[in-house]
């Protein structure tokens, strides 16, 4: 049974039905993500495809709403038509997954996703500030509102911002934006082995000059030699300056290399959608999300054990990682390491059997999963919503 | 002001108070961690909502996540109400206790226990106070960004609980976007590591819930936080205008203009004259509104943004600029808006506001705030971050007259229905506490407040964590 609710009140009735039937409910958004998490089977699908368009756009508010079903490229091109764009940079996986269809507001905030940018502008869930969704009764509510500073009230949209679709049915999300940069350029480093980049990188974030983008290629990822990255992004004659002290800095580890523009932009779009990592198509891909400064060590500890291609990210903070499938992809050995390294592993692409074999989400300590079965419990009572995608039973 | 009710004090508690000290006393190592004398509890019976007042039956003053543990497992188990506090410096009545509830407090809890520059976190003990983690951050080269006026006394513990703001959030964020991780004792003594010193955490987003939860999901005794490098260079100008509709318009003309300053401060005239009077920043007293504004980066890069902002506010008749010209006057332009709510004090009691309102509307708003309180025969000064349209309307009156405080009190909820009213809501900063725990009706619905309270006894159950707070007294325990 598929589901495409046109407003809001019809979502609500219609999860109303399904609460009363007690129908497992698949969510979906562009279903560009649904090969993410335990593999599950629902008697419905409840799109927000028909939720569509932009409900609220103030530019001199920095403030935008959309309907959750609003493709995420016509939100942003809405905003980069008044000079303005989303903080968070949000990745689009549809290279990586193998998967059609259109990624939508709706995705990015339950998966809270966020690109290169995270770094210095937050993630997804910094910049939502307003969310309308329909909860497992049935019932319409609302969290935060339209305005950038408000605490009133606990912040459900925390919980709701990557829950992955397993607490509620979003149907609107207010974000905060930020004006488009009038130019980008970013500094290339050529040649360094992963820890000396993870290190370069580290010690850049640590500098007055704001870069917004800090990340890695190692040799053979997209490129014959390995290949260090900062982005600077402001004014044209700000960010000339903010790259001749970077270079300058770190002159000892190698030249740095100038890339503008779209030569620029188009690195940065493959290093937010993981694209260096997106063939062969067979492997699982890992992404770890660990203390920055830890990047090269965790990942030399997991490459000690298995052969992986690595990409980093948020100057060592989210580690990419492409391996075979065999012995479970790796997942013991690579979750024993990402925690002892004071991170996590979520598995984001693997084939059916494995997700279904493993546990896809990084498993929580048992307290706080508690907690999180309680919390869902709170939001969707009959357990309608993604049941099992997460974990196991819930 | 007796308008706020507050739940009535279980005379079986009371009873048991020679009791529960005795027992309080077994759970702590320091013997004067526990207080019960009640001239040593009357620095304790409010916060900075002095209107109100309750002294505690006891406070206690832990000095390890251990003991916290130990204290809360006990009073939950006794079902004796807990109020946490940090340092006491809620504008909400946040920290404002109950006449049978234990406090416990974190203050003695305030070490740093590592600063990671490379990570760009430090690891504290939540009890530390803001300032003193940039202190202890300064001499990397880095900073804690989230400044509340009040950061020389708040705490760390007390930020994380009403979600704080500051002047410089406009391009920082507020404490939730600088929180990786929290130590968090529950009621039942389990203590739980929510996040950590990566970018996000497995699960749903707990930090980010516990964030603003204003002390009622559990006591929050350590915590990692973002640090920033410090800038190579900050300078703000002083923007004078002949009236609030000017200064508004140029707030907005501004980011409309793609310029986000790490601060845009607004003043209205009574605000001005109090504050430099006060503090002899240099303000310019026959202004109607004054807009400080603050931009960050080098030398260059300040003069080059400065330029962009003072032609915007030409566009708009700026009728004075004051450019700051060194370290002290930058350090005294601060210390004047740093000070308002000590200033006004000075010359009158006040209360404070905190809505949020969507910027668009705010020569609107003001208008109206203004009819409202001359409509009760009160005057107000006007000082907020006009970049994200957080007000902070100071209503001053007499203490000593019940009638001017009832009507500072109820000029203080129309404010706040008004901003929920064009778009806003009740608080962007301080929280909701017991001072707008009674509006939280016109900015949700039923459902919405039982939802909400029910992620709430997910964590406590029994309700026993800052009872009477947040939440109306009458809500209905549904869901």
């Amino acid at each position: 049974m598929r589901l495409e609710p046109a407003s809001e009140a019809e979502a609500a009735t219609l999860v109303r039905a399904l609460a009363r039937d007690r129908t497992p409910t698949r969510i979906e958004g562009g279903a560009t993500r649904q090969a993410v998490g335990r593999p599950i089977q629902t008697a419905a699908t409840l799109s927000s495809r028909k939720l569509a368009g932009i409900t609220l756009y103030e530019p001199a508010e920095m403030v935008v709403a959309a309907r959750t079903g609003t493709p995420l490229a016509e939100l942003e091109a809405a905003l980069a038509a008044k000079g303005q764009m989303l903080p968070f940079e949000p990745p689009d996986h549809r290279v990586l997954l193998g998967s059609a269809g259109e990624p939508t507001v709706g995705g990015v905030v339950a998966g809270n996703l966020s690109g290169p940018r995270r770094l210095a502008a937050g993630a997804c869930r910094d910049a939502l500030i307003g969310l309308r969704f329909v909860d497992g009764r049935g019932e319409l509510l609302r969290t935060g509102g339209r305005v950038m500073k408000n605490v009133t009230g606990l912040d459900l949209g925390k919980l709701l911002c990557g829950s992955w679709g397993t607490l509620a049915f979003l149907t609107e999300a207010t974000f905060k934006v930020l004006p488009r940069p009038e130019a980008e350029l970013t500094l290339l480093f050529e040649g360094l082995p992963d820890d000396r980049a993870v290190a370069l990188l580290c010690a850049a974030m640590g500098t007055p000059f704001g870069p917004s983008g800090a990340a890695h290629l190692p040799a053979g990822v997209g490129a014959p030699r390995a290949r260090t990255v900062l982005r600077l992004e402001g004014f044209a004659e700000s960010i000339r300056y903010r790259a001749d002290r970077l270079a300058d800095r770190f002159a000892e580890h190698a030249r740095a290399e100038r890339i503008e523009g779209e030569a620029s932009a188009a690195l940065w779009r493959a290093i937010r959608d993981v694209e260096p990592l997106a063939e062969p198509h067979g492997r699982a891909v890992w992404r770890l999300s660990l203390p920055p400064k830890r990047g090269a060590e965790a990942a030399a500890a997991i490459r000690a054990e298995r052969a992986c291609n690595v990409l980093y990210d948020w100057s060592g903070g989210l580690v990419w990682l492409a391996t075979d499938e065999d012995e479970d992809a790796g997942c013991a050995p690579i979750r024993a390491i990402a925690r002892r390294f004071g991170g996590h592993a979520l598995l984001l692409r693997g084939s059916r059997e494995l997700r279904a074999r493993i546990a896809p989400f990084h498993p929580v300590a048992d307290r706080v999963r508690a907690l999180e079965a309680e919390i869902a419990k709170t939001f969707d009572p009959f357990g309608l919503f993604d049941p099992g995608l997460r974990a196991a039973g819930t | 002001m007796t308008g706020i009710a507050f739940p009535a004090p279980d005379p079986a508690i009371l009873a048991r108070k020679r009791e529960i000290v005795a027992a309080l006393r077994r759970l702590v190592a320091a013997p004067e961690a526990v207080i019960d004398d009640p001239v040593e509890l009357a620095p304790y019976e409010t916060d900075a909502f002095t209107a109100y007042r309750r002294v505690p039956l006891a406070v206690v003053l832990p000095g390890s996540t251990e003991e916290v543990s130990r204290v809360l497992a006990y009073l939950a188990r006794e079902r004796v109400p807990v109020v946490p506090r940090g340092a006491g410096t809620s504008l909400a009545g946040g920290a404002i206790p109950l006449e049978d509830a234990v406090v416990v407090g974190v203050a003695r809890m305030n070490r740093v226990l590592a600063i990671d520059p490379a990570n760009r976190t430090a690891r504290v003990e939540a009890g530390i106070t803001n300032l003193a983690i940039t202190q202890a951050a300064a001499e990397h080269g880095f900073f804690y960004a989230p400044d509340p006026s009040s950061q020389l006394a708040c705490t760390l513990a007390g930020n994380i609980a009403m979600n704080s703001g500051g002047a410089h959030c406009l391009k920082y964020g507020v404490t939730s976007n600088n929180l990786l991780g929290v130590t968090l004792v529950l009621t039942d003594g389990s203590v739980v590591e929510l996040g950590g010193e990566a970018l996000d955490a497995p699960g749903y987003d707990l930090v980010g819930l516990v964030c603003g939860s204003e002390g009622q999901l559990g006591i929050v005794t350590e915590a990692v936080v973002r640090i920033l490098p410090q800038p190579e260079g900050a300078r703000p100008v002083l923007l004078a205008f002949a009236s609030s509709e000017a200064a508004g318009a140029c707030v907005a003309d501004i980011i409309g203009a793609g310029i986000v300053p790490v601060a845009i401060e607004f003043m209205d005239n009574p605000a001005i004259r109090i504050c430099e009077a006060f503090a002899k920043a240099g303000y310019p007293t026959d202004a109607a509104a004054m807009l400080i504004v603050e931009v960050e980066g080098s030398d260059a890069e300040i003069t080059a943004e400065l330029f962009r902002i003072v032609a915007i506010a030409r566009r708009h008749g700026v009728t004075a600029v004051k450019e700051s010209r060194s370290a002290t006057e930058t350090a005294q332009i601060w210390k004047g808006r740093k000070s308002a709510f000590g200033a006004t004090g000075r010359i009158a009691d006040y209360i404070c506001m905190d809505g949020t309102i969507p910027t668009g509307r705010l020569p609107e708003v003001l208008r109206r705030m203004d009819a409202i309180v001359r409509g009760y025969g009160l005057r107000v000064a006007n000082v907020f971050h006009a970049g994200d349209g957080n007000l902070h309307p100071l209503i001053l009156y007499d203490v000593n007259d019940p009638e001017q405080a009832a009507k500072a009190e109820a000029a203080g909820a129309d404010i706040l229905k008004l901003c929920v009213e064009v778009g806003g809501c009740l608080t962007g900063e301080h929280g909701v506490g017991i001072e707008k725990r009674d509006l939280m009706r016109h900015q949700f619905t039923e459902a919405e407040l039982a939802l909400q309270a029910a992620v709430r006894r997910v964590f406590d159950p029994a309700e026993i964590l800052n009872p009477g707070k947040v939440f109306p007294l009458d809500l209905e325990k549904a869901a």
